[in-house]
């Protein structure tokens, strides 16, 4: 045998992570050129959660949209009813009433909580620490049951409707709440004391997935991923929305813009979502919850059954919806995950002519490539549960 | 009467089908396998509130080939569908298959060109559990349903019925 013979082959090894894996989050399949341990090409393959929202909204009326919206980013349904209803209203030119708003502020915080409560929890277990998982769906549970007051169910909302809400806030949800808010800053404490100085953790988590802040603005991050790299954008604060100027909260940001930093500015964030929520509740102003607009909101009980006028306005608005004028709009919210937009185009019919959606998610995962390349298998992994993706979000 | 008299309470007199039965029903092995949203209400299931592990249910296996129970918890869109085909083959035999939520029975609120109007199109499906998504004691409601079903397999009987006894017959054993 010569030297040429007896000298390592190395060839690179594909591998196929994904769609069916407990890490990926969903149905993410992840290509992967492997040189021992080592990624030497990591392609996202995704679309196995495509649903056809956007196509669907096109032959439903407005308020039908709604409960697709749900379904996008479906740890955080109310986020995405909100998006969609503030675009909507902003097509109509319709302000709602400060209770509604101040409502709709409260709903959205608290569903900011359980999405970064779900994400500490499945973050923590894909790294090997079971107890997150338990402490943090304990709290999640407790805001399950507020949200079950509210709106009857779990997951889906579908409690915010254009121009107003489907009702005020049941009996009793204040007191709740309240005793949430006050009990939850102890509870993030046991959270930090079993990741924020463990050492697995440390090593795990810093310096992995590394974005600066040009790179991140370069891909168009948003949300905690971006502020993990020290940008400095909130839409909450930077153009607010639905009374947010009414309240003070400051916006964490990391320095080194890696997993652990983006875990440190998300644990921060729902710190400042509870802080938030207890302004709102020490706040919260009495009055109406819908617009006083009957093209938009459907008229009081009363009047349907004792006037004729009631009646068809009632008919005319089941029947048809309402009517936007011509026009295009784009808004954009802060949820959970980063910016989520809504792109409606519309032709003056009842139905939406194009509904685009930004998901936070989609964009947040496109630089999977650059972050894998070079870096161990397991710290893909880690990537995964940092960018927090929900693959409905990604896929729609 | 019968063998009890001469056994006492020491031993336990019952058919093998009924043992074996009782056992895969007690030890039910979920595949590790969410799809949509239904499988955050899965996950919350296994988790400490609703505590799937009360049912002898909660070593959830990532490798296909180690369970024996399949649930369809969401969506199944069309690109997805030879991947959960894919991944009931290599269960191995005994199996079951669970459709959780209105999606995987019947498409649920997706009418679109991209979803598969129910699982059952292309899996057997042993229990439906509707909603959207269900809450966690929906899907538990459905496991028991689904432990009521295995109980009750007549899968020794039905191969005694079906392929045993006409071979015997054929052969002239009589019976």
């Amino acid at each position: 045998m010569n030297s040429a013979e007896l000298a390592p082959k190395t060839e690179t090894m594909l591998l196929n992570l994904g769609p069916q894996h407990p890490s990926t989050h969903g149905v993410l399949r992840v290509w992967l050129e492997l040189d021992g341990e080592v990624i030497v090409n990591a392609d996202p393959d995704i679309g196995y959660l495509h649903r056809g929202i956007e196509k669907m909204c096109e032959n439903r009326t407005y308020h039908q949209c709604l409960p697709l919206t749900d379904r996008l980013d479906y740890l955080a349904g109310t986020a995405n009813n909100f998006g969609f209803v503030l675009a909507v209203e902003k097509l109509l030119g319709v302000e709602v009433p400060k209770r509604a708003q101040y409502i709709r502020v409260l709903l959205a915080e608290l569903t900011r909580i359980s999405s970064h409560l779900f994400w500490l929890g499945t973050h923590g277990h894909d790294l090997g620490a079971m107890t997150p998982l338990f402490f943090a769906f304990r709290e999640r549970e407790e805001l399950m049951d507020l949200f079950e007051m509210v709106w009857g169910g779990r997951l889906f909302p579908c409690y915010l409707r254009i121009g107003g809400l489907a009702a005020d806030l049941p009996e009793g949800f204040i007191e709740k709440a309240w005793d949430f808010v006050k009990k939850f800053p102890e509870r993030i404490k046991d959270y930090h004391n079993l990741l924020t100085k463990n050492r697995i953790w440390i090593a795990r988590t810093k310096d992995v997935g590394v974005m600066t802040k040009e790179q991140a603005l370069d891909w168009g991050w948003s949300g905690p991923m971006a502020r993990g790299s020290g940008v400095d954008w909130d839409i909450r604060r930077d153009t607010p929305y639905s009374s947010y100027e009414d309240f003070d909260f400051k916006i964490p940001l990391g320095s080194n813009g890696d997993t652990y930093d983006r875990y440190l500015v998300r644990m921060e964030e729902m710190v400042q979502s509870n802080l938030i929520c207890r302004q709102v509740l020490e706040k919260m102003p009495s009055g109406d919850i819908n617009v006083n607009d009957p093209t938009v909101i459907l008229p009081p009980k009363e009047k349907v059954y004792n006037t004729i006028e009631g009646l068809i306005n009632h008919f005319l608005l089941i029947e048809k919806g309402i009517t936007p004028p011509k026009g295009e709009v784009y808004h954009a919210i802060e949820a959970p995950k980063g910016e989520l937009g809504f792109f409606i185009i519309s032709d003056g019919s009842p139905h939406p002519f194009r509904v685009k959606v930004r998901g936070p998610s989609f964009i947040n995962l496109s630089p999977t490539k650059v972050l894998a390349k070079g870096r161990l298998l397991s710290d893909l992994i880690a990537l995964i549960g940092t960018m927090d993706i929900v693959l409905a979000d990604v896929d729609r | 009467m019968g063998i009890e008299e001469h056994l006492g309470n020491n031993v336990l007199t019952t058919t093998l089908e009924k043992v074996v039965d009782w056992a895969r029903k007690n030890s039910l092995w979920p595949a590790t396998f969410g799809l949509a949203c239904c499988a955050i209400e899965m996950i919350v299931t296994a988790a400490n509130r609703w505590d799937i592990a009360r049912f002898g249910m909660e070593a959830f296996r990532a490798s296909p080939r180690q369970a024996d129970l399949m649930i369809v918890a969401g969506t199944v869109t069309k690109k997805m569908v030879p991947a959960v085909v894919r991944i009931y083959e290599q269960m191995t035999e005994p199996k079951w298959v669970i459709a959780m939520g209105a999606c995987a029975s019947s498409g649920g609120i997706f009418r679109s060109y991209a979803v598969v109007q129910g699982i059952d199109l292309y899996l057997p499906v042993d229990v439906y559990v509707p909603g959207c998504p269900p809450r966690p004691e929906g899907l538990l409601y459905g496991i028991l349903k689904l432990h009521e079903k295995i109980l009750k397999d007549p899968f020794l009987t039905a191969r005694y019925r079906d392929q045993i006894a006409p071979a015997r017959r054929k052969h002239g054993h009589g019976h």
